[in-house]
């Protein structure tokens, strides 16, 4: 007999949460932790939403028809598609003078790669949607394979010996559309989090929000320590947090603590030491650390 | 009423804008729409429509035009898009997501080759190549026919009964860029033949579903065999519609097929789109040297109007299909289809292919005389008979 089932309290799901209990996420996927977060901060907003969610860990949440882990409407759309869909939506939500929100939550494969025409024609169009990437730098849901977003050195089923390549810059790209705001998140740094998510909600036309989002099942991490995982990468300036006004306008949010950039990779079973580079890996990200610093001295968001 | 001289893609683009004006008193109109030759027209003349409760979004591809006018069906709105060969190609994903989602989108497609190499004449190997989807195939024969199917079609579409995508197809400049007369109806008609829409299943709060999302197995299959039900009533359903496009514009917009001196015929070609004109004419002038032949425009493609056609020749022992389209290693689409749908029905009917006009070649009097002869003389169906081939 299982007696832990027998003696805890039943989860009750609550209907009013975006994310219900009981969704299949894996432990300390970074994704469930971002749409807790999306939810308070619709909530503390006085907003609701309806997601436009591609191929993607986030369409598994939902679970099996006809129950669902979310409790707004959601469209799954295509893989390549969803900021057309979401477009389409959120013209008729403004045609007929609706006040939701219609969100866009994609990983990284949907945004980077597959999703990257669409993305930016809706970014171009400067189409009224909020764009969430949870990126957890691998195609997780397919198993574990390199996305553009993938870092270099790291291991995946589809680069056995470490990605050559470096990760693709894609708040840079979503910056050269000058859309009205563009943020990169941490789970790490729940305050900041939520400020944006809010500065999101109260703003008009594109918004895009890059989100760190660890995934123990394809960073080869443990669980438990996913959130110190991202708050090393915060601390190293390996993920930069900061956010852009306008496509031009800059402001560093968290600055780097000087953590060792190779405390991060050390502690995640996805780089093998052979093919990481230690100096190189701190003068790039020592180099991209004072570029940003310089774009938000020069360029200061006020 | 007003009766102008327009091409095909003017009457499909008028015809589609004011269908979606006609949903201004519901959640409006929008859809996505992306350029190709010869389909261009159509998208620039609902660029240039003064939507009361609309919006057209200029996408990047068809891909995304098709995504949009899917978001925006999903809202509630009246939507459509409109495409053309390797456009619908791309498209192709998305037309099949409409089709699954059940979504009522209107189709305008023009028939051209599909590339490589690069062919801008009309082909219907296009629209033929998406026959397994959930996606209701009408083909037209001239512009009036064009515009009337496609008002035609969001009624169709839209029937609570049915919820399907609907294609109104045309053949690329034979009726694209050529200009005709053609009645383009005042819009408080076609407000009266469409009523606003209310999709049953539109995203809202109160009801949250994940629409799209996982399925096991006999849920899938209980969709699929929902989508094999409305195919089904299609037939039924569109006869209703016919009839009152009828009573409110005053004209027959056609029935799925069309019969022309089929009733004593022994031998009869089947034909699609434009070759229809020509094969009537053929047919007529034939029939005046007293030959039992007879002719059929086939308008419905998906669904099949197996029982219609099998009723309109009780004696035909002939059959030619005339196709404008080729499917490797298959011959003729319309024969391929049609040869299975009779099997085991009429199976005294010899079905005979020939591949008329493939890659946008034209289909002459001439040629089609000599179909017949072929036809005529067979004692047995054989190989597809390539036609306009020089060797
Ligand atoms: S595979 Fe990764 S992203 Fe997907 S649910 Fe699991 S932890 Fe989250």
């Amino acid at each position: 007999m299982n007696v832990t089932l027998e003696t805890q309290d039943p989860i009750t799901c609550c209907d009013e949460c975006l994310v219900r209990p009981g969704n299949t996420n894996c432990g300390g996927c970074g994704m469930s932790v971002g749409l807790v977060m999306l939810d308070r901060a619709l909530k503390s907003a006085g907003q609701r939403c309806q997601l436009v969610i591609p191929a993607c860990c986030g369409i598994v949440t939902a679970g099996g028809y006809p129950t669902t882990g979310y409790s707004v409407p959601v469209l799954a759309s295509t893989f390549a598609a969803s900021p057309a869909f979401a477009s389409g939506v959120a013209a008729v939500r403004d045609l007929n003078d609706e006040p939701h929100q219609v969100i866009c939550w994609a990983g990284d494969g949907g945004t980077y790669d597959i999703g990257m025409a669409a993305l930016s024609a809706a970014a171009e169009r400067n189409e009224n949607i909020i764009y969430i990437c949870y990126d957890n730098e691998i195609y997780g849901n397919t198993g574990g394979q390199r996305s553009s977003a993938t870092p270099p050195g790291a291991r995946t089923t589809t680069t056995p010996v470490g990605k050559l390549e470096r990760k693709k810059d894609i708040m840079a790209i979503m910056a050269a559309h000058r859309i009205p705001y563009a943020a990169t998140l941490s789970i790490a740094h729940p305050e900041d989090f939520a400020r944006k998510l809010d500065t999101a909600l109260h703003l008009e036309g594109f918004r895009f929000l890059l989100i760190h989002s660890p995934c123990p099942t394809g960073w080869k991490s443990e669980p438990a320590e996913s959130v110190e995982l991202v708050r090393l990468a915060v601390g190293s300036g390996l993920f930069p947090v900061y956010e852009v006004f306008d496509g031009w306008r800059y402001r560093i949010t968290i600055k780097p603590n000087g953590a060792d950039p190779m405390e991060y990779y050390r502690r995640q079973n996805r780089f093998p030491a052979a093919a990481m580079d230690a100096d190189a890996v701190r003068a790039e990200v020592a180099g991209a650390t004072a570029r940003l610093a310089r774009l938000a001295e020069v360029f200061a968001a006020g | 009423m007003a009766i102008e001289v327009v091409t095909g893609n003017h009457a499909a683009g008028y015809a589609l804008s004011v269908a979606a004006e006609a949903n201004r008193v519901g959640r409006g109109a929008a859809c996505g729409i992306y350029p190709i030759t010869p389909q261009t027209e159509i998208v620039e003349f609902v660029a240039r429509f003064p939507f009361t409760k609309g919006r057209v979004i200029a996408v990047e591809s068809e891909h995304s035009a098709m995504g949009v006018s899917i978001g925006a069906a999903m809202a509630g709105a009246r939507a459509f898009t409109a495409s053309s060969s390797n456009g619908l190609a791309y498209m192709t994903e998305n037309i099949m997501v409409a089709g699954y989602y059940r979504l009522p989108i209107v189709l305008a497609a023009v028939n051209r080759t599909l590339g490589p190499p690069w062919n801008i004449w009309a082909d219907q190997g296009d629209t033929l190549y998406l026959r397994d989807f959930p996606v209701i195939q009408l083909y037209c024969e001239t512009n009036q026919e064009v515009l009337d199917s496609t008002l035609l079609a969001f009624r169709l579409a839209e029937d609570p009964r049915i919820l399907l995508p609907v294609m109104v197809i045309m053949d690329a400049f034979i009726l694209s860029h050529t200009q005709m007369e053609t009645d383009l109806p005042e819009q408080d008609l076609v407000d009266r033949f469409l009523p606003p829409l209310e999709l049953p299943h539109q995203l809202n709060f109160e009801r949250p579903t994940t629409v799209g999302g996982l399925t096991w197995p006999r849920e899938t299959l209980s969709q699929r065999l929902e989508i094999d039900e409305a195919m089904e009533r299609v037939g039924a359903v569109y006869e209703e519609h016919r009839a009152a496009f009828e009573k409110i514009f005053g004209r027959d917009p056609g029935g799925a097929i069309s019969a022309f001196e089929t009733e004593d015929a022994e031998a009869v070609l089947i034909a699609s789109g434009t070759i229809a004109s020509t094969a009537r004419e053929v047919v007529r002038t034939r029939r005046a040297r007293g030959e039992k032949i007879g002719m059929v425009k086939m308008k419905m493609f998906r669904p099949l109007p197996v029982d219609a056609l099998l009723d309109a020749m009780p004696r035909a022992t002939k059959i030619g299909v005339l196709d404008r389209d080729y499917a490797a290693g298959v011959g003729g689409v319309w024969w391929h289809d049609l040869r299975a749908a009779m099997q085991g029905r009429r199976d005294d009917v010899m079905v005979q292919d020939y591949l008329t006009g493939v890659c946008g070649g034209d289909v002459t009097p001439a040629m089609l005389d000599e179909v017949i002869d072929d036809l005529l003389g067979r004692r047995s169906a054989g190989k597809p008979v390539w036609k306009g081939i020089d060797r």
